[in-house]
């Protein structure tokens, strides 16, 4: 194989300019040859069911597959607190520059800067499209459309559907999409999963998939292939990931030739209900919204063992405003992260665990929204119970189907008690290698949304994924696949009788008797959780050298040993989610090793990827600029062996600075 | 706590099914009801039987994945709540709990637990949408929307297409599922040009599927875990006469 060699294909010329003059100068599909043009999306979260109604809308064939039931599920679905997007409607100085720069500040300066300021430059028609398709967005009475701060921003640009943003998004692209399957544009697949990706002539030009309810394998071509399967949180086993969310789609292209980016930086949510015992299967995310009113504090006192409320206020340490006055609360989610990990392990957590701190709503509920609710009334001197009435009703409103589903869990009421949370991991930001087309480095093979690694550097800003996974759907893969599919009009479609589509058939189908044949001991549960335990104790908030070294040595110990103890009940040719999970469980065992390989390889903080060994005297991650301000690119070259891509980053818009929130 | 379960064990859509009997032990009050049958489900493995086959994937009450009729209630006795939400201290030690599939025949079993819903999606592809292509959109702030149109439009749009609905009719009717949907569009100005159209294609694919017709008992709304309200099904009824009337070519 010839040596890869990485080019992102930025367009040249100022930065506000590159993508104005790319979509004038790419070449274009004229209507006809569109109607002979087949593409493959895979996934149907916000990134491939905006993709998928799209490219239909504009002419090409288009199939979808999803693992779910139906597209509507896919795990975007769960996203809560926002979208964001600079409109500036709240006159707060907003603007694209303003969204980029937070962007790539807040990635810690490992993002590519043209891909951000796409980004930045089309968050704004995404709302409009949105709103145009029936999303109902918060709105205030003069029928104007409202938003709230995240971290990361001194601007309010979060446009949202009271904690159920991501459910609204997505209905919206699932209505598009379902209006094209209605139309017979699109062909969808549900309960489909892929598992191998077909190369012809080196360009991708199919897939394998799996009908989970037969077993049956099926051959599918496609001129072009689309994987938008979102991110690979659950390789720690507990994430706030859906349970259905793997890396099998991204690592089967993986092993095809893409290559894969930054694995290590994965991204831990500061605000997350606590894990309660061995049981758990999944964390629940409590949306970073809460952080605009929630105050975080844990007491100042170690092992404090008095009920929150009993708590007096000047013996509370409201950590992150007393450490980031400028930003409060508001600080990144990796800095909030790190800063509630510091608290519990120096013994400040709450909880039966310790392993917990405070998010506590009364002060806001009762100075914030009970004053202002009480001046609207005109109630004066209300007293506590009445600022504690009228407070709630607004902060139910706001976020009423969070503070309901944490006391489900929890068995406890957050308008009450102060909830209890902690850090869990939500989001990756690292995933297939894409240039500015959102191409992998498999010809005719892209990658959208969570899947890819190309925005949000080391540390995703809240309210940012739904921004992304929409934009490339919706607003950039429509212009560029013009790009190669101009290039493919002669192509005609390939019957899938050809011999790669045998080959790769066979390939798969042999895994899968591999993995049922084994009649082991253990169950694809059990060594998910395994998994789970060494990713999260060595490749987790914090890392060091020694323990990403043991991490290596475990997973492949691990590796070994699911493949020859594995018990996987059921038959093949049938419904079998036992199936389908051992699958997805040998795929992020492999991933696991290539991310503590990463991690390892990052001799510097930076981001969500702080290694213990570098770091400053307060405890702040140090970036190495000189020697690692790369994006690493890992290519596949056999079992357990990988080689080192670097992809420079250049700022030339930016300044880079030491990221400071104080 | 130990809890005795009857579950339905059915191999496909082909075969016959049958109530089977488990016993779990050591159930802690904080599990999910979901994660009670992971326990089960490992058990069983470690047994070398066959695990129990249900759907579910975000667990956190959004996707609509989960789909249990528990002691003949969909999503299990809790207002409001899925069952991935429902917790084992909603039970108590000794506790026998029937659990079987949504039973609709427009809802067919594919094995045990899981049953076959791509009849909602059916249902959304006829109509439930505003057919607008990506980059016609106007500024967002160009067509204001008043606040209680709104979040009456958001109410409706929080319908989850988990089935509960139709599992807790005793017509297996739609009819809640395919309300929210025409609400949400009939109470936005984008949803005004289609709004005819839309109510008609969407109550004629709803009875092509299957599902019976509503007698207003009002069993959809009490067991719905997102509590979408029967006033939807009051409009779509207007919304559907309202079109018939008017719109004598279709």
């Amino acid at each position: 194989m010839a040596t890869i060699k990485l080019d992102a294909k930025v367009p040249e010329g100022p930065i506000g300019e590159k993508w104005t003059k790319y979509k004038s100068s790419v070449p274009l599909v004229n209507p006809a040859n569109k109607r002979s043009l087949e593409i493959i999306v895979v996934g149907t979260g916000l990134a491939g069911a905006s993709a998928a109604a799209s490219l239909a809308e504009m002419g090409y064939k288009v199939k979808t597959f999803c693992f779910q039931d139906s597209p509507r599920r896919a795990h975007s679905i769960a996203a809560q607190g926002g979208i964001n997007a600079a409109k500036n409607y709240q006159n707060d100085g907003d603007s694209t520059y303003r969204l980029f720069y937070d962007t790539i500040k807040g990635g810690d300066y490992r993002a590519r800067e043209g891909n951000v300021h796409r980004l930045a430059e089309v968050s704004a028609n995404i709302i409009d499209q949105c709103v145009a398709q029936g999303v109902p967005f918060a709105r205030d009475y003069g029928g104007m459309l409202r938003n709230r701060s995240f971290g990361g921003t001194q601007v309010q640009r979060t446009f949202y559907a009271a904690g159920q943003t991501g459910q609204q998004l997505l209905l919206g692209a699932y209505s598009a999409l379902e209006r094209q399957i209605g139309k017979g544009s699109v062909i969808n697949y549900s309960r489909h999963e892929m598992l191998e990706v077909v190369k012809i002539d080196g360009k991708a030009r199919g897939i394998i998939a799996r009908n989970l309810i037969t077993g049956e394998l099926e051959r599918h071509f496609g001129h072009a292939v689309l994987l938008c399967t979102g991110g690979y949180g659950n390789v720690f086993y507990l994430s706030t990931n859906a349970m259905g969310s793997n890396v099998t789609a991204g690592w089967k292209a993986h092993k095809q030739g893409a290559l894969f980016a930054n694995p290590c930086f994965t991204q831990i949510h500061p605000t997350c209900i606590p894990v309660s015992g061995d049981h758990q299967s999944k964390l629940t995310l409590m949306s970073e919204s809460l952080r605009n009113d929630g105050r975080i504090w844990v007491p100042k006192q170690k092992d404090d063992k008095r009920a929150a409320n009993d708590i007096p206020e000047e013996e509370r340490d409201y950590y992150l405003e007393r450490r980031y006055p400028a930003f409060g609360n508001l600080v990144p989610r990796d800095i909030a992260s790190r800063a509630a990990k510091e608290r519990c392990d120096a013994g400040y957590g709450v909880g039966v665990t310790k392993m917990a701190v405070y998010l506590d709503f009364k002060s806001n509920l009762i100075n914030k929204y009970g004053r202002a609710q009480a001046t609207k009334l005109g109630i004066e001197n209300p007293d506590l119970d009445t600022l504690i009435r009228l407070g709630k009703e607004v902060v139910k409103e706001e976020y009423g189907n969070l503070f309901d589903m944490y006391k489900q869990i929890t068995g406890e009421d957050p308008y009450e008690v102060p909830m209890m949370i902690y850090p869990a991991v939500h989001y990756t930001m690292g995933g297939v290698w894409v240039d500015y087309n959102l191409m992998t480095t498999v010809p005719g093979l892209y990658c959208l949304g969570e899947a890819n690694f190309s925005d949000h550097g080391a540390n995703r800003l809240g309210a940012s994924a739904l921004m992304q996974g929409l934009s490339d759907g919706y607003f950039v893969i429509p212009y560029t696949i013009g790009a190669y599919l101009s290039a493919e009009i002669k192509t005609k479609a390939i019957p899938t009788d050809h011999e790669a589509f045998v080959e790769a058939e066979k390939a798969t189908r042999e895994r899968i008797e591999k993995l049922i044949n084994i009649k082991g001991k253990q169950s694809p549960e059990s060594f998910h959780k395994r998994l789970g335990k060494i990713m999260w104790e060595k490749c987790g908030m914090a890392r060091n050298e020694k323990g990403l070294t043991e991490a290596i040595a475990e997973i492949q110990a691990l590796k070994k040993e699911f493949w020859s103890d594995l018990r996987v009940l059921g038959d093949i040719d049938g419904f079998n989610p036992e199936l389908d999970k051992a699958g997805r469980v040998a795929d992020f065992i492999e991933l696991g090793e290539l991310m503590c390989i990463d991690a390892l390889n990052r001799n510097e903080s930076c981001g969500g990827h702080f290694r213990e060994e570098y770091q400053e005297d307060g405890g702040e991650a140090m970036r190495d600029d000189e020697n690692y301000m790369y994006v690493a690119a890992w290519e596949h070259k056999g079992e357990s062996q990988w080689e080192l891509h670097k992809e420079e980053l250049k700022y030339e818009n930016i300044k880079i600075a030491q990221r400071n929130y104080k | 706590m130990t809890i005795n379960l009857k579950v339905w064990k059915q191999k496909n859509a082909k075969t016959s099914g049958n109530l089977e009997t488990y016993k779990v032990d050591h159930v802690s009050p904080d599990m999910s009801f979901l994660e009670m049958f992971d326990v089960l489900n490992e058990k069983l493995v470690q047994d070398n039987k066959e695990p129990i086959a249900f759907d579910h994937d975000c667990r956190e009450g959004i996707c609509g994945m989960c789909s249990m009729y528990i002691n003949g209630q969909p999503h299990g006795p809790l207002e409001g709540v899925t069952t991935c939400q429902l917790h084992m201290r909603s039970f108590s030690d000794g506790d026998t709990i029937v659990v079987e599939p949504w039973r609709s025949a427009a809802f067919p079993v594919i094995k045990d637990l899981v049953v076959d819903r791509t009849a909602f999606d059916r249902i959304i592809a006829s109509g439930g949408f505003v057919s607008v292509n990506t980059g016609n959109a106007q500024d967002a702030n160009n067509l204001p929307i008043g606040k209680d149109k709104a979040d009456m439009a958001f109410a409706a749009a929080a319908c989850i297409g988990c089935g509960a609905c139709v599992a807790a009719c005793k017509n297996a009717s739609a009819m809640l599922f395919v309300s929210a949907k025409v609400s949400q569009l009939a109470l936005l100005p984008q949803g005004q040009p289609e709004r005819e159209s839309r109510a008609l294609n969407m109550v004629a694919q709803m009875d092509a599927e299957g599902f019976g017709a509503c007698t207003n008992t009002g069993a959809c709304a009490a067991e719905c875990p997102k509590e979408i309200s029967l006033d939807n099904i009051a409009r779509l009824n207007r919304e559907f006469l309202g079109a018939s009337i008017s719109n004598q070519e279709v």
